[in-house]
């Protein structure tokens, strides 16, 4: 044997010791383990509903649901004829409109808060800290019931509902306020509509453009307030006002026409909104704090006013800071709507995997149609803030 | 709600997804032996409706439902004690039986050929022949349910109730609002704060919820009916001795007020009846406990301690007690009724 053979022979002996192809066997090893798992948990449960005689599969989704729906929005839904699927999209909706809605009025308050946490008067911030102290302690559930029974006590009932002009009604089944019915040639409203918003960006970039070229400054704000009000106003006057306004009335039991919210909308927005805002009040103020003080001193000896120091300077350097744990806090209020249970409004884990899986008994089908809903908007929330946090990030030269 | 039913509704779903996954064999075990093994049975109740299962001031469950359980359990342990409740939701309660979490469900239940079909269950009789109706204030002037076109309604979810709601006014050509909680208790408390109009499940409940309101008066139960409601205990398919001993539990307890047998004459009937049907079912004659699996005495033991149905029934909901509900339906087929035990024999 040559010098050069034993060396190879040496070579393909040790091939198992090399921390490489060791590295590789042990992952394949993992991946066959957790494979067989999976296969494993799949076929006893798809073996045990049989046996047990529980039918499964996704068909019943196109079953008639046959129940009612206390809130739909953006769909026809007849307890006849729409099936479970559109029961999923219901609750699938109302879940996003009461997520949307509560992360907007969440970030106002936390940033209002987080920005009062602040503040140099003591009563104001004092008062803050209570906020933030009281409801960060009290768990959400108590908190949501709090809510819901608050809103349910303190309001009138439907015959002393509180008016506000003549057309905006508050009582205990809600806040009804008059509804745009769109009629034929609505659409040029909209197009309008899209048009402003195009129209602001524009402006933004031009206006960008001229100051850094001439350091005149444009008054976007107030332009683009102006073309978002303007612009469908002349659409509308051009179809002759394309819509009808339904006013809400007095009817039987409760109001009728108009547009209204919901007691049950309502407590969970609040509930979820105020529990939330408070932690974002702290990343707020946490993000805030992290901008070092000389920051705000060169700002105001290069003659910024302390507004735009706050905009321009303080603002997108905190924003670095605060993003990554407010995406958890959004993360935080879309999965905790799912309490919405509790008090009544039909979110997709109580239509869905509530009635929807009660009716038809597919226990495992509903729950895994839930779970994997909100992991994909979970996921969605979390792609979206990645996104924006890169966008902000310090551009290093 | 209270944080417990929350609890238990994560409970039951994780004990279905785990049973089904890891539960390699031995799906249909014998769950008489496993009772017997533990020592006693599980039974699932509502989480408190007044003269069906609720618990009492010293905290023990009484009601229709739970005499149920108890007579089960006197007709396998001779004793009605060796019950254990489990508070389970509309929505829940299904999955807690799927599981395996409970071994009968005792819940005003209604029959339907889906549950008894598709969800893998055996109804096993009808112990309270009920029906769908409405509860209003008087307040609002409402005579009938064919007024109620655009009011809010409050139930309770995962219930036959939605889906007849639902039927009755598509059928009537009306509409309505409906607000979905998940215990009775949230549902009747909703109603009192008035964000409902109308308060709808089996009239049975209806009565057991009035009852419990602190002014009863100012509320009226409408005169409609509108759905068949047979409620009744169930047990998971594929046991049948099982399903036969809850069956004929019941049965027993019908039987037993036919032939006039009741806890305060068994004792003088056992020792000196000629009568053979009294003989057969009080294990003097025959060995029908023995063909389930169970002593001579088992009927003999629910009688005994628990009483016939009738005794059940004039004890938690009949006349004289809160609910104050009249046999009806509910009698037997000989009085009226429509309460008919085939004969044990």
């Amino acid at each position: 044997m040559t010098a050069e053979a034993a060396d190879l022979e040496v070579a393909k002996i040790n091939k198992f010791r090399d921390p490489r192809y060791r590295a590789i066997f042990y992952q394949i090893v993992v991946v066959v383990l957790i494979a067989l798992f999976v296969w494993y948990v799949g076929h006893n449960t798809a073996v045990n509903l049989e046996k047990r005689g529980i039918a499964s599969g996704f068909g019943f989704l196109s079953q008639p649901a046959g129940f009612g729906i206390g809130i739909v929005l953006l769909m026809d839904y007849s307890s006849q004829t729409s099936t479970h699927l559109d029961v999923l999209i219901i609750g699938i909706i109302n879940t996003l409109a009461v997520s949307i809605s509560g992360i907007f009025l969440a970030t106002l308050i936390g940033f209002i808060f987080g920005v009062l946490r602040l503040s140099k008067n003591w009563v104001v911030n004092k008062i803050a800290a209570v906020y933030i102290e009281v409801i960060r302690n009290i768990p959400l559930l108590v908190q949501l019931m709090f809510w819901y029974f608050a809103v349910l006590s303190v309001l009138p009932l439907v015959k002393d509902s509180i008016h506000i002009g003549d057309n905006f009604l508050i009582n205990n089944r809600g806040v009804s306020f008059p509804a745009i019915i769109p009629a034929s040639g609505f659409w040029l409203i909209t197009v309008a509509l899209l048009v402003a918003i195009v129209l602001c960006f524009v402006v933004k970039n031009w206006a960008h453009k001229r100051q850094d070229l001439t350091g005149q400054i444009f008054p976007v704000f107030w332009t683009s307030v102006g073309l978002i009000i303007v612009l469908p106003v002349i659409a509308s006057l051009i179809m002759g006002n394309p819509f009808e306004i339904n006013y809400p009335e007095y009817g039987r039991f409760s109001i009728t026409g108009g547009w209204s919210l919901e007691p049950e909308f309502l407590a969970l927005l609040l509930g979820l909104s105020i529990y939330t805002g408070a932690f974002i009040a702290e990343i707020v103020r946490s993000g805030i704090n992290a901008v070092s003080h000389g920051q705000t001193e060169a700002a105001h000896s290069l003659g910024l006013s302390p507004g735009k120091t706050t905009r321009l300077v303080v603002l997108p350097q905190a924003l670095r800071v605060i993003v990554p744990p407010l995406t958890s806090q959004y993360l935080n209020l879309v999965k905790n709507s799912s309490l919405a249970t509790a008090i009544g409004y039909a979110d997709i884990t109580a239509l869905f995997a509530g009635t929807s899986l009660n009716q038809t008994g597919q226990a495992i089908e509903c729950i895994m149609i839930t779970m994997i809903f909100y992991l994909s908007i979970s996921l969605l929330i979390s792609m979206f803030m990645n996104w924006y946090n890169k966008r902000i990030a310090l551009v290093e030269r | 709600m209270d944080r417990k039913v929350i609890f238990m509704r994560k409970a039951s779903f994780i004990a279905v997804a785990t049973a089904a996954t890891f539960m390699a064999t031995a799906a249909t075990a014998a769950t008489l032996d496993d009772v017997k093994a533990k020592g006693f049975i599980q039974c699932g109740v509502t989480t408190g409706l007044a003269g069906f299962a609720a618990p009492n001031n010293d905290g023990k469950w009484e009601g229709f439902d739970v005499d149920f359980c108890r007579a089960m359990s006197a007709a396998v342990f001779g004793t009605p004690d060796k019950v254990k409740y489990t508070p389970t939701t509309a929505k829940e309660r299904f999955t807690a039986l799927q599981s395996g979490e409970i071994d009968v469900l005792a819940r005003n239940t209604t029959w339907t050929f889906s549950r008894d079909v598709n969800l893998g269950f055996e109804f096993v009789g009808v112990n309270y022949y009920d029906g769908q109706g409405f509860m209003v204030k008087k307040a609002l002037g409402v005579k009938s349910a064919l007024e109620l076109d655009g009011a809010r309604i409050c139930v309770q979810s995962g219930t036959t109730t939605e889906l007849n709601l639902a039927d009755y006014f598509t059928a009537n050509g009306m509409k309505y609002d409906s607000v979905v909680f998940d215990t009775a208790d949230e549902v009747r408390e909703a109603y009192l704060k008035d964000t409902c109009d109308v308060y709808t499940t089996d009239q049975s409940g209806l009565y057991a919820q009035r009852s419990v309101i602190a002014d009863p008066e100012a509320h009226i139960v409408l005169p409609e009916v509108i759905s068949k409601e047979p409620l009744g205990p169930l047990v998971r398919h594929g046991d049948n001795q099982w399903g036969d001993i809850a069956r004929w539990t019941l049965n027993a307890m019908v039987e037993a007020e036919e032939l006039n047998i009741s806890s305060a004459n068994v004792d003088t009937l056992k020792a000196d009846t000629k009568n053979p049907s009294i003989q057969r079912i009080l294990g003097t004659s025959g060995d029908l406990g023995q063909q389930l699996g169970l002593t001579n005495e088992w009927a003999y033991n629910i009688i005994k301690n628990v009483g016939n149905y009738g005794e059940s029934f004039a004890r938690n909901l009949g006349e004289g007690t809160a609910l104050n509900i009249a046999r009806g339906l509910n009698a037997q087929w000989n009085k009226g009724g429509i309460l008919y035990a085939p004969p044990l024999r």
